[in-house]
């Protein structure tokens, strides 16, 4: 029987396709990308070795005038909408569902519509939304009678960025509302239960008894809120139309721009490194912080 | 069990509030799809200006025939339907072996090999964008189904083997050793009895497998580019070109490529959901 279990060929049958392919495919890229970052390339001439002087000139210097820095901070600022109003929201909306509303399926069932939804289509969707001339956007504030707000709300730069993360926050509202539900749902009903008999208030229940327990996937939506909004592409990639503007860039738009517009081979490059560090890092960070302060919670208790 | 439940007094008016405010933002989640099959149905006029939000004043489906004829939205639907179904198929298969070896087989290297492929849930494929276009380039595979069926497969992979292997923990192991003793080979027990057994995980990473490689853009919009073999998402991100003035004829186009998913997810919502919940592992 063991001999069955230990039979080399078999195991290397089943795991050499995947591994391989993941290593060629996934792996090497990346160690690629961190070399092409060293060169100076338009991906047809010949490629000089420059050291570490694209990432000057990315983080410093902007020779060439992309400023990459800008697209850096509307990715925070992404980071921020989400965790600050993406996820309250999305816990708001778990909450009530899980508190057994009437309707719960049905909301639960449309509020995550938009997630199967591309970003393509909700793309190409907002841009019409958005659109100064016949947008739905500035009919509706003209019937509301506040025609001194419409606006063309990309060209516009106070606005523009706005305009282009707020779909992105709305999309995925559902998304981590779903991923909450599940968890408050897991929650042995005997809880709620003794509370009631208790006589704790609902909201006193959420913030005693649900919050406390749903604690490791609100860690999980705010890893994946964060991560998920530094390396975030689709929907402004299609709203803005691939057309870099400091206003709406952010490191991953850029980073295509970069090599397939300009052909700046390893400046492009240096940003694709930066993603993956900077996505490591935060994650590593994230992980951290939320969990030292759930164990030194822990403690108290 | 339910907070609600006690529905005395002050919790009956809350209920109410709270139900005024889900509805209005179910509203909200339904207003771009709504709005989107509507104004499919209109002409220029309305849509720039004289009717933007009320009912078609007739239902155009001209706007149907005309994008399919003026586009190739027929053809790029058909791919995207082939590249994902090719794509779910293939990590699978690949994912289901690499899980099963990694926890059942007994070989020394089978924790590192789990490790290694965990570490892709936490890379940004952004950043083997380039790398991955040069390789395609060199293969003289650019502009073919494999340009994106091969790095959607890999691009899975770490989330379906995290989920397939964590399914593995939960199954009992009398099965394949009661095959074994009936004289079954390895491979006889993998396919006779491993994979019926581990048809729930299949279908949860198929789904989002599925949806993930249906709405991709970035790869999609790289690595084939000709109009006949390009995906949906793609195709309506160029349709906003300006040779195109139809804005009916828009609209239908983006309500055929969104339809596909929100069908998926009418009729699975249940599974869809729950697929969806098992994939968020993927950072």
């Amino acid at each position: 029987m063991t001999s069955v279990f230990c039979d080399r060929k078999a195991i290397a049958v089943f795991v050499l396709p995947a591994l391989i392919l993941f290593l060629v495919v996934g792996f090497l890229p990346i160690a690629q990308s961190a070399y092409f970052s060293l060169l100076e390339w338009d991906g047809i001439g010949t490629a000089k070795f420059v050291g570490l002087s694209n990432y000057v000139d990315v983080f410093i210097t902007d020779f060439f005038g992309i400023k990459f820095d800008h697209s850096i901070v509307n990715s925070v600022v992404l980071a921020i909408l989400c965790v600050f109003l993406q996820l309250p929201a999305a816990l708001a909306l778990a909450l009530v569902l899980a508190s057994g509303i009437k309707g719960e399926r049905a909301y639960r069932t449309i509020f995550f519509i938009p997630v199967v939804i591309s970003s393509a289509s909700i793309g190409v969707m907002f841009l019409k939304i958005y659109n100064p001339d016949f947008g739905v956007l500035n009919e509706l504030l003209e019937s509301a009678g506040l025609g001194v707000w419409k606006n063309d709300w990309f060209a516009n730069e106070r606005t523009a960025l706005m305009s282009a993360l707020l779909p992105v926050v709305w999309q995925y509202i559902g998304y981590h509302m779903l991923l909450m539900y599940a968890a408050i749902k897991g929650i042995p009903g005997e809880l709620f239960e003794a509370a009631t008999m208790d006589g704790a208030s609902p909201i006193r229940t959420a913030f005693s008894i649900t919050l406390p327990l749903i604690r490791p996937i609100l860690r999980v939506c705010v890893t994946f809120a964060v991560i998920g909004s530094l390396k975030f592409f689709d929907l402004l990639f299609v709203m803005t139309g691939g057309s870099p503007s400091p206003a709406t860039d952010v490191p991953s738009t850029l980073m295509y721009n970069t090599i397939f517009t300009r052909r700046l081979y390893g400046h492009g490059s240096t940003m694709a490194v930066f993603l993956v560090a900077e996505c490591m890092v935060f994650y590593l960070v994230l992980q951290r912080t939320l969990k030292t302060r759930e164990e030194r919670g822990e403690e108290r208790r | 069990m339910s907070v609600l439940k006690d529905r005395t007094g002050q919790y009956r008016y809350v209920a109410a509030v709270l139900q005024f405010l889900l509805a209005a933002f179910a509203a909200v989640q339904m207003f771009p799809l709504v709005w989107l099959v509507l104004s499919s149905f209109k002409n220029n006029l309305e849509i720039t200006g004289a009717n933007v939000i009320g009912f078609p004043r007739q239902w155009r489906w001209d706007n149907y025939r005309y994008v399919l004829d003026a586009t190739r939205l027929g053809s790029n639907l058909l791919n995207s339907l082939l590249y994902s179904i090719a794509t779910v198929v293939l990590s699978g298969i690949l994912a289901s072996m690499v899980s099963y070896a990694v926890t059942r087989m007994k070989w020394k290297g089978s924790g590192f090999v789990l490790a290694l492929f965990m570490t892709g849930l936490m890379i940004p494929v952004h950043a083997t964008l380039l790398p991955v276009f040069i390789m395609m380039k060199e293969a003289r595979l650019l502009n073919t189904p494999l340009a994106l069926v091969i790095p959607y497969t890999v691009n899975a992979l770490p989330s379906t083997i995290f989920i397939m292997a964590g399914f593995f923990a939960s199954l009992p192991r009398e099965m394949e050793e009661s095959g074994v003793i009936d004289g079954c080979n390895i491979y006889a027990v993998f396919w006779h009895i491993i994979l019926p057994l581990l048809k729930p995980a299949i279908v949860t990473t198929a789904v989002f497998t599925f949806l993930g490689a249906w709405n991709e853009l970035m790869f999609a919009n790289t690595l084939v580019n000709k109009e006949n073999l390009m995906t949906v998402t793609v195709a309506i991100n160029s349709l906003r070109g300006i040779h195109f003035t139809e804005y009916g004829a828009i609209f239908a186009g983006l309500a055929l490529a969104t339809f596909p998913p929100v069908l998926v997810y009418a009729l699975f919502s249940d599974q869809v959901q729950k697929s969806m919940i098992a994939g968020a592992i993927k950072g």
